[in-house]
């Protein structure tokens, strides 16, 4: 028995529109099951992904972040999902920085054939940070409790959202 | 959280769909419309409503009367995924006068009813679906299509009988068309078999004349022993890039009299057309029907290209049409749409050992078989032994070979068991040799096949279920000496059965071309797990790629014979001839753009731009996205500092505010996930 047993996990998936989009469809097609603890955007591409939006994300209450894209080499714009991939590195190096635990953000292929694969990295994630826990915002950023910090990144996103 | 200036003024429809039992035999529908407009009624909700076919046209009347006589300047409809009904429930509000991009389809079915099984927890997560449906539709602007115009030639890749068709339909239509083809001729595997199931009309007789048609139709151009290079561009204007291998052959002056043929003193073993049981020369047509005449000398294997000597067709050509120094040429072409219909391999059996192929010199492919009984083939049409002179006097025919196995292909390859009972009734009709098949189970399903299959049961051909373990040499019992042994459970009779056979037929299997990937990568398509290419919609779209201008059509999307790859050929040719015909396509208007007045001139999203669609003015040191080029991807969205570039249809404000929706954000103003909402995810 773990102490997060009945703790369920808020998990935001974004996803490709032409391939893990059309997984998650294909998923639903095929009646897989996966946990009902992920909720999905399309975006057109990976390379939409503004490692901005992970950060709102987890700090509006998501436990964890779940990005999909098409396989290297199998981009619809060409190349765009290297660049998610090489956003995805540094972002799990801020995460780290920022005190929170990298696994709970994932970068996964999912091609519009991989309905299956989707479903079990689905079903992973979410066991994962289920075993994670509910996300804490770390406090020792200035020792007054997890809000400042959940504000702090708020003011990144918000500073973005006034500029564009 | 967020709101937009004008949410006071906003009035939102939502209309939650049932689809039939689909979606509310999982989700409380009722329960979610009414969730929806008591919890979201301070977010603009004035109405939301729950129906059994949202997308029948009484459910679309439902959302217009509501769009007039309420004044809804939003919709949400929360029904199946955008991929199958955006479009039609952006029609019905455009009938109704709104702004068809101030809709917005969220998905309830394919991620919510049809992947979950607990009801409570389905319908929480479709209400915080509908909610950032919500929010993120507050944000949508009004918008309008990118039309962009036509090209009206069209580029069919492969000159098999699917491109053979697409070819003629769009050439008589009006329009142009290149066909582009990687062997010598146009004609395909078709133009390889004897004869077409179910009525037995020899293929030659029914292909060649459509070869004749391509060969002179004045509206294609066909470009054999070519193949397609580079693929720049969009819908309405792909720019291919083609190389022309060097057939050395001037067809200007080459009148197709063979000659060369005759005179070219090296004999190959011909792999490809002959399935490598007859030989052709190093300068060769594939078959003598070949469209274009004209040969093409094989460097690899010509005397002279080889030792520098020999010249023979160069010799003895009257037209003088031998060119040794010819180069390769590169083509470039402008077409509007590209059909790909480059067919499939056929199973390679050498993979199950166990069933001898390549090991005992009388086991034969499928379509090692056809040349064997096409009478334009190798042999004239004798079915004999590998020996060339022997009649077999029993032969056995294995269906499903590498196919609804799981070891190889999971698929059914669709034509092997109309394959098997061909093979069988030539067999007894040309050699009265007994015949068995092995059959897994035997699907004859299509107009008239079943019927052959009555015809071949009567004319007293085996049948044994059963998958057969091996075909073996090694002989045991009397009788079997000098023969082929087939080991089989016979699982009707439920017994172990040794059949003694002189010939072996492997019914293989279909497989995507060994360089499916490589050109599904270079044409921007994608592939299934097992390879074939993946359509729009099995069902209402099984032409169209997910690439808009990419067409596909035969087997080149999944294993069929050849009256569904001629029916697909021709819908392919329709779907262009439409789009030639309206000279533009309306496409999404999701573009990248920049407000020059907070572009600090970084130039970080210059190189960011697969497409080179943005400019950088050095003058005023700004960027500019040219919307021509744009695609829409949003990577330089993301990228930009300064928060200055915005992408239409998925903007940051549409992003963020789904994201605060979904996170239900939306039902208390202190900035975090409700805790009721969290008790609920937990059920």
């Amino acid at each position: 028995m773990t102490e997060h047993e009945h703790f369920e996990p808020v998990i935001i998936g974004f996803t490709c529109n032409w391939c893990s989009y059309r997984a998650a469809d294909l998923a639903g097609t095929a009646r897989m099951k996966y946990p009902p603890n992920i909720r999905l955007i399309r975006l057109m591409c990976s390379g939409r992904l503004d490692p901005t939006f992970v950060l709102k994300a987890l700090s509006a209450g998501a436990d964890g972040v779940m990005i999909t894209g098409c396989h290297p080499g199998e981009c619809h714009y060409i190349e765009q999902n290297y660049k998610a991939m090489r956003r995805y590195q540094l972002l799990k190096r801020t995460l780290t920085q920022m005190g929170i635990e990298p696994q709970r953000v994932k970068l996964v292929w999912a091609s519009a054939a991989e309905g299956a694969r989707l479903t079990e990295e689905i079903t992973k994630l979410v066991e994962e940070v289920r075993a994670l826990g509910p996300l804490q915002w770390p406090t020792s950023l200035n020792g007054h409790g997890a809000r400042p910090a959940v504000e702090t990144t708020g003011a990144v996103v918000s500073a973005k959202e006034v500029a564009a | 959280m967020t709101s937009p200036a004008n949410l006071p003024e906003e009035r939102i429809g939502v209309y939650v769909c049932h689809c039939g039992s689909n979606i509310a035999g999982t989700v409380d529908v009722e329960d979610v419309a009414q969730w929806a407009a008591g919890r979201l009624k301070h977010r603009g909700v004035v109405i939301a409503r729950d129906y059994k076919f949202m997308c029948s046209s009484l459910g679309q009347e439902m959302i217009e009367k509501d769009i007039k006589e309420l004044g809804l300047t939003r919709v949400v409809v929360a029904a199946c995924s955008p991929h199958l009904h955006e479009n039609t429930f952006r029609t019905a509000c455009k009938r109704a006068g709104l702004n068809p991009y101030l809709c917005e389809l969220v998905s309830i079915r394919e991620q919510v009813s049809w992947v979950h099984t607990d009801k409570v927890a389905a319908t929480e997560k479709s209400k915080a679906v509908v909610s950032g449906g919500v929010e993120r539709v507050l944000w949508h602007e009004p918008l309008e299509p990118l039309r962009v115009p036509i090209h009206p030639a069209t580029l069919i890749v492969g000159g098999g009988i699917a491109g053979i068709q697409a070819a003629l339909e769009i050439a008589d239509g009006g329009s142009p068309v290149y066909i582009v083809e990687r062997e010598p001729s146009i004609g395909g595997h078709m133009a390889q078999f004897d004869k077409t199931f179910p009525t037995l009309d020899c293929a030659a007789c029914i292909l060649t004349p459509r070869m004749v048609s391509v060969g002179t139709h004045p509206n294609i151009t066909m470009l054999t022993w070519s193949e397609v290079t580079k693929v720049d561009g969009y819908v309405g204007n792909f720019t291919v890039t083609v190389c022309k291998k060097a057939r050395y052959v001037n067809t200007d002056l080459c009148n197709g009299c063979a000659v060369c043929q005759d005179k070219c003193p090296k004999k190959i073993v011909d792999e490809v057309f002959e399935a490598g049981l007859g030989y052709r020369k190093a300068i060769y047509t594939p078959f003598a029907q070949a469209v274009p005449k004209f040969p093409v000398i094989d460097r690899e294997n010509c005397t002279y290209f080889q030792k520098g000597t020999c010249r023979a067709c160069e010799k003895f050509c009257p037209t003088g049409a031998i060119d040794f120094n010819q180069q390769d040429e590169t083509i470039t072409l402008q077409v509007g749409n590209i059909i790909l219909a480059t067919g499939y391999d056929l199973f390679d059996p050498r993979r199950i050992p166990h069933y001898g192929y390549g090991r005992l010199a009388n086991v034969f492919t499928s379509l090692e078989f056809e040349r064997l009984s096409n009478a334009a083939g190798p042999t004239n049409g004798k079915i004999v032994l590998r020996d060339g002179v022997t009649e077999p006097k029993s032969v056995g025919i294995i269906h499903c070979v590498g196919s609804r196995d799981r070891n190889y292909n999971n698929y059914c390859s669709v034509i092997c068991c109309m394959q098997g009972l061909k093979f069988a009734h030539l067999v007894k009709e040309r050699t009265g040799a007994t015949v068995f098949n092995f059959y897994i189970d035997m699907r004859t399903a299509a107009k008239a096949y079943d019927e052959f299959y009555q015809r071949v049961l009567e004319e007293g051909t085996l049948f044994i279920r059963g998958r057969v373990a091996e075909v073996t040499d090694a002989a045991r019992l009397h009788g079997e000496e000098g023969k082929l042994i087939i080991q089989v459970e016979d699982t009707l009779a439920s017994k172990q059965r040794r059949i003694p056979v002189d010939m072996v037929i492997l019914s293989a299997g279909l497989q995507p071309r060994r360089d499916a990937k490589a050109v599904a990568k270079l044409f921007g398509i994608s592939c299934s797990a097992d390879g074939w290419y993946i359509e729009k919609h099995p069902k209402l779209d099984p032409v169209a790629t997910m690439t808009e201008g990419i067409f596909i059509a035969g087997c080149v999307q999944g294993p069929k014979d050849i009256p569904s790859t001629v029916v697909q050929g021709a819908a392919a040719a329709a779907r262009v001839l439409g789009r030639i015909q309206q000279k533009e396509i309306a496409l999404e208007p999701v573009r990248a753009s920049i407000n020059q007045d907070r572009c600090s001139g970084c130039r970080i999203c210059n190189n960011l731009c697969p497409y080179s669609a943005i400019l950088f003015h050095e003058d005023r040191m700004v960027s500019e996205v040219n919307p021509a080029l744009c695609q829409g991807c949003g990577t330089c969205v993301a990228a930009c500092p300064a928060g200055a570039i915005s992408g239409t249809g998925f903007s940051n404000e549409q992003i963020l505010a789904q994201l605060e929706g979904l996170l239900m954000l939306n039902l208390d103003g202190d900035g975090r996930m409700p805790v009721k909402v969290r008790e609920a995810v937990a059920i």
